[in-house]
């Protein structure tokens, strides 16, 4: 009689939890970036703590502004690295091996049952995979880190059932934003959204990340699609440690349950200065942008690539274009199948696989008054640097609007 | 923990979320002085000059949307923030809020930007004069008590120092 939440913390809290009750829950995988583990780091100490908990559970990958672009980053992420040594953590990944969002799951830490905590709000992303995952702050970050537990309410949930197939040229990302636009940017506040229907289902695992990941957007505490034979093939050879599936029981009580149409969503953008500024690509088209930014967390993985270079192939960039692959793994296959010769012979510049301009701090940022049109999350006002615009979209949509230097309906071209 | 926390309002809406509230840009120090000098950059230029120890913020809904970034309640406690009354909180921002000791109370209150007003945590209750008392939501008791040791870094110490005794 629960729901995929309500069982994980059942399992992680050791005591029979339903919707809304407190619990102290064990963690079983904690990660902090070179962003996040600042604070962490910091609030750890200053809890005059000696050792974590569990080094093997700690996941530290060094990201958001990786490689350091300053002598003050530099220096931080040097404290961090000492500090990692010292504690003897061993799943430490250095700049340039990927964004925390991909490299927890590519290395098999996001696995169905578990409960996952990141100190990033897209930590949610996990989700994907059928764990209960979600975002918190450094000092709560210290506390697992020092003690293994945190508290956690747990949420009551949301059931989201997509029916039908998503059109040609309609992907995983205009899904998101289309149910994001309807829930609002707090539709979900404290909620977890499971995610059900044959358009789920079809996304692929790449698919189900992006949606996961911007969870968040519309403030769910995470969102979970249940894992099943793709998921478990993703995981084959790949899993941290043997993982039990959880599913939703028959009589699972739920907050809302919403039934959408896959069929009815055309290319979604979001426009400045709120995510759920949703609207068709057909009511922005002819927006001039000054740069195009495909890659993060979101839409940085080779599934990715592969859209945007099958639009850019033979062609040229008309505005300046930024791709960044999610991970050291994701470049390399880019590689290997020749998405990557594609992009750059399109004229696209390429950076260090990390969250590059996503969050404003480091190359790629924007001027005064300049449009971007991104693959990212977020689009608040100064994100990506003080006076710019960030219009988001898919994959498709922004590399169809590389070639226009316009918002571009990649259906049109 | 002081309370009731009587201090001058400062009004914002709906939606505040944590890229106004400390711009990515400011995140690569340790320096809560640097946070608290561009808190609501994004929103107010000015704000960090304007703002002076005591003063409260009350906001609409979702107050602390977006990123994880501790950095956010950070820069408004440093800049000498000592409360948010808001419609509702963004969750990772209510965490972060009372993990560094930054107190804030769930409500809907009808007050002018430069009011002083007066909240109460213990009763779940905000005063302003002329208008009323708001009712809010009280915080359960095990936060309360970590808003009291002064965020979570110093409660878990205290609970550490408990046991080697």
């Amino acid at each position: 009689m629960g729901t995929i939440s309500e069982k994980i913390f059942s399992r992680a809290a050791g005591t029979e939890a339903r919707a809304n009750d407190f619990v102290l829950a064990d963690i079983d995988y904690a990660m902090a970036h070179d962003g996040t583990s600042i604070l962490t780091v910091n609030a750890f100490k200053e809890m005059e703590m000696k050792k974590v908990w569990d080094p093997s559970r700690i996941i530290i990958p060094f990201d958001h502004i990786a490689p350091a672009n300053s002598e003050t980053s530099a220096t931080l992420q040097k404290e961090i690295r000492e500090w990692v040594k010292e504690q003897g953590i061993p799943n430490f990944y250095e700049m340039g091996e990927g964004i925390c969002h991909q490299v927890l799951p590519e290395n098999g830490f996001a696995l169905p049952g578990k409960l996952v905590v990141g100190a990033d709000s897209h930590s949610c992303t996990y989700g994907a995979f059928g764990a209960f995952a979600t975002g918190v702050g450094a000092t709560d970050m210290a506390e697992i880190f020092a003690t293994g537990k945190l508290w956690f309410k747990v949420p009551e949930s949301f059931r989201f059932i997509v029916e039908g197939r998503l059109e040609e040229k309609v992907y995983a990302k205009d899904l998101t934003l289309y149910l994001i636009g309807k829930t609002g940017i707090d539709g979900a506040t404290y909620k977890a959204v499971e995610f059900y229907g044959p358009a789920i289902s079809e996304l692929s695992v790449s698919g189900r990340m992006t949606l996961c990941n911007m969870a968040i957007e519309m403030g769910a505490k995470t969102g979970i699609v249940p894992p099943d034979k793709q998921t478990f093939d993703f995981l084959n050879n790949r899993a941290a440690a043997p993982y039990e599936p959880v599913y939703a029981d028959q009589d699972a009580a739920y907050s809302k349950e919403l039934t959408y149409s896959a069929g009815d969503i055309e290319p979604q953008v979001a426009c400045p200065h709120q995510v759920d500024n949703v609207k068709p690509v057909g009511e922005v088209e002819g927006i001039h942008v000054d740069q195009v930014f495909i890659g993060t967390c979101t839409n940085g993985r080779l599934e990715d690539l592969g859209v945007a270079a099958a639009i850019l192939k033979g062609k040229k960039v008309a505005v300046r274009t930024i791709v960044i692959p999610a991970s050291r793994t994701t470049l390399l296959a880019a590689i290997e199948n020749g998405t990557m010769e594609t992009l750059l012979k399109a004229g696209v510049t390429l950076a260090t696989p990390g969250c590059g301009p996503c969050l404003g701090a480091h190359q790629g940022v924007l001027g005064e008054g300049e449009v971007c049109i991104s693959t990212a999350n977020r689009n608040f006002k100064g994100r990506m640097g003080k006076g710019g615009f960030i219009y988001l979209a898919s994959p498709a949509t922004a590399a169809a609007s590389a070639l226009s230097g316009e918002i571009t309906d990649p259906r049109t071209v | 923990m002081e309370t009731p926390i009587i201090g001058r309002v400062w009004k914002f809406g709906n939606d505040i979320d944590t890229d106004v509230i400390i711009p990515g840009k400011y995140l690569r120090t340790k320096d809560m002085q640097v946070f608290a000098a561009h808190a609501m950059e994004g929103i107010d230029p000015e704000f960090a000059e304007k703002v002076k120890p005591g003063d409260i913020i009350v906001a609409g809904s979702n107050f602390g949307c977006g990123s994880s970034r501790e950095q956010a309640p950070l820069a408004l406690k440093h800049a000498g923030i000592a409360c948010v009354v808001a419609k509702s909180f963004a969750r990772i921002f209510f965490r972060n809020a009372i993990n560094v000791g930054l107190p804030l109370m769930e409500a809907d209150v009808e007050c002018q930007e430069g009011d002083e007003i007066r909240v109460d945590l213990l009763k779940g209750e905000v005063i302003v004069p002329g208008k009323g008392t708001f009712r809010g939501n009280k915080l359960p008791d095990f936060l309360l008590q970590i808003l009291a040791d002064g965020g979570l870094v110093a409660h878990r110490k205290k609970i550490q120092d408990e046991q080697k005794e």
